[in-house]
């Protein structure tokens, strides 16, 4: 099969290097314009998106493996290889970079005034970075992209950000790297692993795949792996440097890492710990789970004691992530798919609170929550997109948080049915745990707005705010848009979504050597897949 | 029978060395001439030299000889390093000649010197026995004891000088009893010879006095290459040199130091493999670690960068402790990827370097990245390499260097290798936060980039980045070099 072209470029490697080339471009205008470099940068980010596109519309949902694949030559005496290509899980994540790198570079218009240029180059560095470990296939190239993007998200956050910043920024560096190192480690263990069984040296994931491991051994990668992506996540308890990160990295930024970086690390345990070590990864399921748990309801009760909006987003999102982490290990198609599903809405839902505590932080130069109330009545606009927003990521029905946590809790509600926990079986008192966390939910974010956007004007500073200007409404409305249309008809997306669970799930137990695969996972890959269940 | 002396002296295949030996006394010659105005025009007959040596080197790619009664060799390995020592000195002199001429001291015999120096380090490479060995060592040696203190005036020149010359007088003597001792439990200085007769000759010869005179030879090694606990000097000779001359300790001798260990570690000691191995892995974890820590807490660049490259020891003895092909190659990879990303740090250490002395603490670095973007762009990806991450040859180099370790099964060895290279981030990307993070103390001047430093920068910058992204067929001519070492 030939793959799409765009300019003879083939389509992936198009999206993931033309925002560099963009940045190249960038760097020859003169830096005495800052509007100019602003709207090329929006111009280059929105040209990406479109060109992410065809991606969706061309993804064949019905086929297995992967697509619009490329592969050439790079490092032939190590086997290392130029291979890309996505699966609908990945595709549906490239989506969602192009659209929220956009929103955020149309975001920063006014929020960024120092160093323009310098700025928007750093930004389409690291959305190179981004779509590249997205659409890698081969183990170095996709370590590559996975270290490449650090360096401009760690300049975005450490020269754009707040007070605090360098703090922020090299904490966020320091456990990141930490945890990739170990993993590059456990990357050439693979390598050798796989040559001693094979006799080829090579990095591709797909032949990685069948490399037979002894149980003992996989316990040890997969762990390598495992607490990369459980930082990035981040899982608790390896979350302390998010909210610091959050607060400090400016909204777009913020918004980014949120949106984007976070899936990261699902996508790791997705694509890498998981199929490549299933043994491992089903005996550590029960700490994951728990984890997973905890993080839901912490999460949600830290967020709520918080006074500062921006941070109580952050800790809301080790709360969601919690929720996407369980229903990935759930080890069945509905919740693997909410999982996933769950952490495109995290990207939309939360990057957009991200982008409406930067507007209110752009007009009064403070997240405190009691510097606001009775905001409705100035900025009617602002506060119905803001009610959308808290509303979809509470998982209010009819908008797009509902269809992910419905389907992570429907998920969890029929796995391990044989562990049983007083009267209820394990996955009854999971998702009965974990549901108290979109209770809590409920409880912090319809708090805070209820004090930010209603009652009376207790400070005169708040009477006189200007409203959405347009730019602002257009930075929150595609993202709305993406919030109510997976909120009412997710089938567009979970369609193209159930193939690629359904064959993670397969290859994973097809490659279960020593542990008995759980029944739930055999039985729904037969049984009408998540989006029959929602028709 | 066969005479006493042979006449086996086959001029051609040290002819590098000989151009650069005879440049460097034509350089003295010129310096006597040459009116004060025109000194710096050795340096441009050095260059010359240089280059013409690495053309005829380049010309000896695929060559295999020996001569002088089997002392001296010509084979993959000595090439790829003599060429690698060539390029060090090209940059090097690059470096120096703006530098000397705003410090307004003599010039002739700074490039003879340095001349002599790569001499002593092509001989070190092309060693095939400890006696050439220790001349090699001595060459370098005494020629960079009076680099260091080329800054006649300077206390801290004259320090650094007199410290390196004191303990690099020990370490040579210590070297020298440690070959004796060698010679005594072998009965012969040649390194194909000493591993022949370690192999045959198993449990017959004294294996006390053997591993004390390996033990010696490591020490001298350790001392020269900076391992710890031998790597004491390090930080004040950094310091106290002239910056090109620190850079110039920080390349080229440091790789010639590490051919020969891995010739005599590789050869001669390899039958006692597992003698050494562990010994070495020890001192590998330690060096990286104490280099690394110790790196953290330095104020000043120079002294950050002499402790980076402590630890940068420690990541190539990794090699040698991994051993075989997979060890040797990395080990010869990383001393290239440590050469050219480290050469172009000291470029702009010596750029940012005020004309009186001082510029060099690490605080005078703030504001710099906005204010010079090319500067700061270019010493961002030397940090981001040197800290070993993708996609520069510094990543790829660690790769190679870890692979090989887990390859032969030293995989906490990895382990602690990752985990320092996780901490080495910390201080490098501190030069990236000072530079693009922090407001400039005072109004920064705008700075002249010498051609020949612009030069060097952008050498440096190309290969960091170029060879980070297609390193195959630099790791292909490393291979050849290991391959030429085990035949």
């Amino acid at each position: 099969m030939t793959t799409y072209t765009i300019l003879g470029v083939p389509i992936l490697t198009f999206l993931t290097f033309f925002p560099m080339v963009g940045a190249l471009l960038i760097l020859l205008l003169p830096a005495s314009k800052p509007s100019t470099v602003r709207v090329s940068a929006f111009a280059i980010s929105v040209i990406t998106f479109a060109a992410s596109i065809p991606l969706f519309l061309l993804f064949d949902s019905t086929r297995h493996g992967m697509q619009f694949v490329e592969e050439a030559d790079w490092v032939p005496g190590l086997g290392i290889r130029y291979h890309m290509g996505v699966d609908g899980i990945s595709m549906l994540l490239i989506l969602l970079t192009t659209l929220l790198t956009a929103v955020s570079i149309l975001s920063s218009f006014s929020a960024i005034t120092s160093r323009v240029k310098a700025y928007m180059i750093t930004f389409l560095l690291l959305e190179t970075g981004m779509i590249g470990v997205f659409a890698s296939l081969d183990l170095f190239l996709f370590y590559i992209f996975w270290e490449v993007m650090l360096i401009p998200m760690y300049l975005l956050i450490g020269v754009w950000g707040g007070p605090r910043r360098v703090y922020a920024a090299v904490k966020f560096i320091l456990y990141t790297v930490a945890g990739s190192l170990l993993m590059l480690v456990g990357i050439l263990y693979l390598y050798f692993a796989h040559h001693q069984a094979t006799g080829a040296y090579t990095f591709d994931l797909l032949q990685l795949y069948d490399t037979p491991l002894s149980a003992q051994a996989q316990l040890w990668l997969f762990g390598a792996f495992a607490l990369a992506f459980a930082i990035k996540v981040p899982m608790f308890p390896f979350h302390t440097w998010l909210p610091d990160a959050h607060v400090e990295a400016p909204t777009a930024g913020s918004v980014i890492l949120a949106g984007v970086l976070l899936k990261m690390g699902v996508y790791g345990f997705l694509r890498f710990a998981m199929p490549l070590f299933p043994d491992a990864a089903l005996t550590y399921t029960p700490w994951i789970v728990g984890l997973a748990v905890i993080g839901i309801i912490y999460g949600a009760l830290v967020a709520m004691v918080q006074r500062d909006v921006k941070k109580l987003v952050a800790y809301s999102s080790v709360s969601h992530l919690g929720f996407v982490m369980l229903g990935i290990f759930v080890w069945n198609t509905q919740g693997m798919a909410g999982g996933i599903l769950q952490s495109i809405n995290h990207g939309l839902s939360t990057g957009a609170l991200f982008l409406a505590v930067g507007i209110l932080y752009e007009r009064r130069h403070t997240r405190e929550i009691s510097e606001f109330g009775g905001l409705a009545a100035t900025l009617p606009w602002f506060a119905a997109f803001f009610m959308i927003i808290c509303l979809s990521s509470i998982g209010l029905p009819g908008l797009n948080g509902f269809i992910g946590e419905f389907l992570v809790l429907l998920g969890a509600f029929r796995a391990w049915p044989d562990v049983s926990m007083g009267a209820l079986t394990g996955g009854m008192f999971v998702s009965a745990m974990a549901a108290t966390g979109v209770i809590l939910a409920a409880v912090y974010l319809l708090w805070m707005y209820q004090r930010v956007m209603f009652g009376p004007i207790t400070n005169e500073k708040n009477r006189v705010l200007p409203d959405l200007s347009r730019r602002e409404f257009w930075t929150l409305a595609p993202v709305i848009l993406f919030i109510l249309w997976i909120g009412v008809y997710p089938n567009t997306f979970l369609r193209k979504l159930d193939v690629s669970v359904s064959e993670l799930l397969a290859r994973a137990q097809a490659r279960t050597i020593s542990m008995q695969f759980p029944d739930v996972a055999r039985s729904t890959v037969v049984v009408p897949a998540a989006t029959e269940g929602l028709k | 029978m066969t005479p006493f002396i042979q006449v086996d002296a086959p001029l051609g295949m040290i002819e590098p060395l000989l151009i650069v030996c005879g440049v460097g006394f034509l350089i003295l010659i010129l310096d006597l001439i040459l009116p004060h105005a025109r000194k710096h025009w050795t340096a441009y007959v050095a260059m010359a030299g240089v280059a013409w040596a690495f053309a005829v080197t380049m010309g000896q790619w695929g060559e295999s000889q020996r001569g002088y009664a089997n002392m001296v060799v010509l084979d993959d390995l000595s090439t790829l390093f003599n060429l690698l020592f060539l390029a060090s000195t090209f940059v090097v002199i690059l470096l120096s000649e703006p530098f000397l001429r705003s410090e307004r001291v003599e010039q002739g015999e700074y490039y003879a010197l340095i001349l002599f120096c790569t001499s002593g380090m092509m001989l070190l490479a092309s060693a095939l026995d400890l006696i050439t060995l220790f001349l090699g060592i001595e060459v370098l040696s005494i020629s960079l004891y009076i680099l260091a203190g080329y800054r006649r005036d300077s206390d801290a020149s004259n320090e650094a000088a007199m410290k390196y010359f004191l303990l690099g007088a020990f370490a040579s003597a210590i070297l020298l009893y440690g070959i004796a001792l060698t010679y005594g439990a072998t009965g012969t200085t040649n390194l194909g010879k000493i591993a022949d007769t370690l192999t045959n000759a198993e449990g017959v010869f004294p294996a006390g006095l053997l591993l004390a005179g390996m033990a010696m030879i490591l020490i001298g090694f350790a001392f020269k290459v900076a391992l710890v606990p031998f790597h004491m000097w390090t930080p004040d000779v950094y310091e106290g040199a002239p910056t090109p001359i620190t850079a110039f300790m920080s390349a080229g001798p440091k790789a010639a130091a590490f051919a020969a260990f891995l010739r005599t570690f590789f050869v001669a000691f390899g039958p006692i493999h597992g003698d050494w191995n562990m010994l070495l892995s020890v001192l590998a974890a330690l060096t990286m670690t104490v280099g690394n820590v110790a790196a953290i807490a330095q104020t000043n660049v120079k002294r950050m960068l002499a402790y980076s490259s402590i630890a940068h020891s420690g990541y190539v003895l990794i090699g040698l402790v991994a051993g075989g092909n997979a060890g040797g190659t990395g080990a010869i990879f990383y001393l290239i990827a440590y050469t050219a990303m480290n050469l172009g740090a000291f470029a702009v250490v010596i750029l940012l370097e005020h004309k009186s002395g001082g510029g060099d603490e690490l605080r005078d670095y703030a504001g710099v990245g906005f204010r010079y973007p090319l500067i700061g762009a270019a010493l961002s990806l030397f940090m981001i390499s040197l800290s070993g991450i993708p996609p520069t040859v510094g990543f790829v180099g660690k790769f190679y260097l870890f692979g090989a370790a887990v390859q032969t099964g030293h995989i906490w060895l990895a382990v602690i290798g990752v985990l320092n290279s996780a901490v080495s981030i910390f201080y490098y990307l501190r030069l990236l936060v000072l530079m693009y993070m922090r407001e400039p103390g005072e109004v920064l001047p705008p700075i002249r980039v010498p051609m020949t430093i612009g030069l060097a920068l952008l050498a440096t910058a190309i290969l960091t980045l170029g060879v980070g992204l297609f390193p195959g067929q630099w790791v292909e001519a490393a291979k050849q070099g290991v391959r030429a070492l085990f035949s």
